[in-house]
């Protein structure tokens, strides 16, 4: 009930949202089919007269429909970029299998006597497709199409993924967000359309043969039309944004960010967070969400864009650990320390960089920046039986460097054996093993702290205004109080949300901080 | 009379089966051929390449001494009625617009078409009223057969090609029909070709018959000829079940009684009615009412095969 009352609230206030995305959608879903009845059907005619390709083409078809879309779209996007393109042709793929095959089947269940007949009465062959074969065949075709309908609807919700719109943008959103109501907000819609042209079609299906043949006239009509919906003129502006669902959907992401700063005139295209970078890199967009430390900035040249009214919550990473092993082994405590603020945005920036773009081994890189900075010390030798510190680290590259570079300091600078935990998974995964003592340390952000692990009222996340210091004081009183784990301090950097440009269009427009951006598009 | 068709020479193989070997052979208009032979003899093949819905490997097929390859296949198509054994109706198109199809594609008027729908229908027992409307489905298997033959008449083709048109029909419907097909005016000036593998259906119809086997003629003459005079083993074979009762269908009145005193003309019977007509109506009637007995019959049968086949062995 409560859900019920949140997913209409969601609605009322989304409105605009909704009735774009849908009319997006139906258009996605209509051009894609068009385009399937277009190459389908005239494909299934020609096996229906050469039924030797028929396993050839129907195999061809099958396999493209096995392709997973996500995968399918994975390869459509370097050869036709992100938007409409790869998703309406991801579509149109998925359509042709049963548009093809009950056109083939369709025009072979007409009974061959029927077809001789009409030969010997002296029809022409054309005569014989047009006035025989595909009235007689409509209804299996029909089918065929409704098949392809239903699937298409389903599978556009994906197109949010590719900055094509549609219903999928609230979906993938709310997966996002682990918030049931957004995802909702999307799939209810998608799925009624989904029946609304399920029974339209079932519908037609049942008409005479002579008013289905109307009624494939007035689809063939319809479709176009519909289609064309997607070409409504959208907002537009000066630079054109694309960013990941969960940015769109959090309350310090993009509506914050919009509220404190006036971002007004910035349309913006949703797509998948693995993508956002591409799109910015192949200037299909201009402006993106991102991590502040990713690698890809510097891969891409990217420019990060400074939060001077600090609307994202900081998110600076900081060892967590045991006290108990700070007890148990004193000299341990200085040798974490080494790092306490010695990493900045842009040299994480670059040790990520190397891990994802250039493939080292984090390992290597932990090792090189440590000698860099004064301080690599050569591994101690083993000592049987000395105790050992257990290190965790989430599944990115980030944690991998950070947890081995913690590795290399207590082998060299203690005679502790150290043992390494990486890929715990997310957070809550990493949080209990350290909470249970599987894992003695690893590094988190205080921003994930505060709001996944913690989650204090919002009175209290506003109390803290987003200040860094006071951000950190609270998440570690508050772990010291209720886990009785240690925050150490500070490694530097902080991994928050950003928003990116390109550091040439940046440059050029002179754009340095996200004010600066506003004050560019409110010009 | 004129040669309406003419073929020479016709072969057909389909991969290294040679379905037509060499046949050749002239059908004078307004007959009625026959084609008969056991199933795999070659006869609906041939009959379909009269009509080029399957073109031959080698020879010719004239028509009215025009090369059919002269012409368009549908062209040629349109001017030659086509009556199959599924009949073929259009499932989506009525009764009337099943029958209007050939003479919409010949461009006749509406209202010609209409008349002359009407006017078929009528006359195949089908009152327009009730069946003009109705869809193919709705009609038994007689009535689907007849609406095919309606179809193949309607733009009064002068050749009328019919591949066994009644051979999916029970017995007594297919007695009926056959009777009343040929009774059917609209027939009796036209050049019909007629593919079947019920001798007694073959006999009935045919003004000649061509008896095929393996692809080739094995004979081709009246009914008689092939009956009293086979030209080989497998013609006299081919008829050998049912010898007694082609031979009371083939002989009419006029041959039995040429010799004798009854005069069978001045009754109630026709000299041309064959012997097995006569049969069935004098076991219909009461004896009286005819001029010669059974017996009477029977006895004059017996004497007049005994002269056709003595005159054949001549």
């Amino acid at each position: 009930m409560e859900t019920l009352t949140a997913l209409f609230t969601f609605w009322r206030e989304q409105a605009g949202k909704l009735g774009e995305q849908t009319v997006q959608h139906i258009g996605l879903t209509a051009g894609s089919l068009l385009l399937g009845v277009l190459l389908g059907v005239p494909l299934g005619l020609f096996l229906a007269r050469r039924p030797r390709w028929a396993p050839a083409v129907l195999g061809v078809a099958g396999v493209l429909q096995t392709v997973p879309s996500i995968a399918l779209l994975g390869f459509l996007i370097p050869l036709l970029g992100i938007g409409p393109k790869p998703a309406i042709f991801a579509l149109f793929l998925y359509s042709l299998l049963p548009i093809i095959r009950n056109t083939f089947e369709g025009i072979r269940g007409v009974p061959p006597a029927v077809v001789e007949a009409a030969r010997g009465l002296g029809l022409t062959d054309g005569q014989v497709l047009r006035r025989v074969q595909l009235p007689l065949a409509l209804p299996v075709l029909m089918a065929g199409i409704r098949t392809a309908t239903v699937i298409n609807v389903g599978v556009a919700t994906l197109a949010a993924y590719v900055a094509a719109g549609g219903l999928g943008e609230f979906i993938f959103g709310g997966i996002a967000l682990n918030n049931p109501v957004m995802i909702l907000a999307g799939a209810l819609p998608a799925a009624g359309l989904a029946l609304a042209f399920d029974a339209l079609l079932g519908g037609v299906q049942k008409l005479s043969t002579r008013r289905l043949g109307q009624a494939g006239a007035a689809l063939l009509v319809a479709l176009p039309l519909l289609g064309g919906l997607y070409l409504l003129p959208r907002a537009t502006g000066k630079l054109l944004a694309g960013f990941s669902p969960e940015f769109v959907g959090r309350a310090d992401g993009l509506p914050g960010l919009t509220k404190s700063y006036g971002l007004t005139h910035l349309p913006s295209v949703v797509l998948a967070p693995a993508l956002v970078y591409e799109a910015a890199r192949h200037a299909d967009v201009d402006v993106i969400d991102g991590y502040s430390t990713d690698g890809r900035i510097r891969a891409y040249g990217l420019r990060v864009l400074r939060d001077d009214r600090r609307v994202f919550p900081p998110y600076f990473a900081v060892p967590v650990v045991r006290p108990a092993i700070l007890r148990a082994h004193p000299e341990l405590g200085p040798v974490l320390a080494k790092l306490d603020n010695q990493i900045a945005d842009s040299v994480m920036t670059d040790l990520n960089y190397r891990a994802d773009y250039l493939h080292q081994d984090p390992k290597v890189i932990a090792e090189a920046f440590l000698r860099r900075r004064g301080l690599w010390a050569a591994p101690r030798p083993a000592v049987a039986g000395a105790p050992v510190v257990k290190l965790g680290s989430k599944i990115f590259a980030e944690q991998y460097i950070l947890a081995e570079m913690y590795a290399a300091l207590i082998r060299g600078n203690t005679d502790l054996a150290v043992e390494t935990k990486t890929g715990l998974g997310g957070t809550t995964i990493c949080f209990e093993a350290l909470r249970s003592g599987a894992i003695d340390m690893y590094p988190e952000y205080t921003g994930t702290g505060l709001l996944v692990l913690l989650q204090p009222r919002p009175a209290v996340v506003d109390s803290l205004g987003g200040r860094p210091a006071a951000v950190l004081g609270y998440v570690r009183a508050e772990f010291r109080r209720r886990f009785g784990l240690e925050w150490l301090a500070p490694l530097g950097f902080n991994n928050t949300y950003a928003l990116l440009m390109r550091g040439q269009q940046a440059r050029a427009l002179g754009i340095r901080s996200v004010s600066d951006l506003g004050g560019y598009l409110r010009q | 009379m004129p040669v309406t068709i003419r073929a020479t020479r016709l072969r057909k193989s389909f991969g290294p089966h040679a379905v037509v070997q060499d046949v050749s052979f002239d059908v004078p208009a307004g007959e009625t051929l026959v084609l008969l032979g056991p199933s795999g003899c070659g006869k609906t093949t041939l009959l379909k390449l009269l009509n080029r819905l399957i073109e031959p490997d080698g020879g010719t097929v004239e028509i009215n001494g025009r090369d059919v390859r002269e012409q368009r296949p549908e062209v040629l198509r349109r001017g030659m009625g086509y009556v199959i054994q599924q009949v073929g109706l259009l499932p989506h198109y009525t009764v009337a617009e099943n029958i209007a199809v050939v003479p919409r594609l010949l461009g006749q008027a509406p209202a010609a078409i209409a008349a002359r729908t009407e006017a078929l229908l009528t006359r195949l027992h089908l009152p327009p009223a009730r069946y003009a409307g109705q869809l193919p489905a709705q009609l038994s298997g007689g009535q689907q057969q007849r609406v095919g033959l309606a179809r193949a008449l309607a733009a009064d083709p002068p050749i009328i090609l019919l591949d066994e048109p009644f051979g999916a029909l029970d017995p007594i419907t297919r007695a009926s029909i056959r009777r009343e097909f040929r009774e059917l005016e609209e027939l009796k000036t036209k050049t019909v070709v007629l593919v079947t593998h019920d001798v007694t259906e073959a006999f009935e119809l045919a003004d000649r018959i061509m008896l095929l086997d393996g692809g080739q003629i094995q004979q081709l003459g009246t009914p008689r000829e092939l009956l009293f005079r086979p030209a080989n083993d497998f013609v006299r074979r081919f008829f050998a079940a049912e010898r007694l009762a082609l031979q009371l269908r083939t002989l009419t009145l006029g041959d039995v009684f040429q010799d004798t005193t009854t005069d069978a003309s001045a009754v109630s019977f026709a000299a041309n009615a064959t012997v097995h007509e006569a049969l069935e109506t004098l076991t219909a009637a009461e004896a009286s009412a005819t001029p010669f007995t059974v017996a009477e019959l029977m006895a004059a049968f017996g004497e007049a095969l005994q002269r056709e086949e003595a005159a054949w062995k001549r």
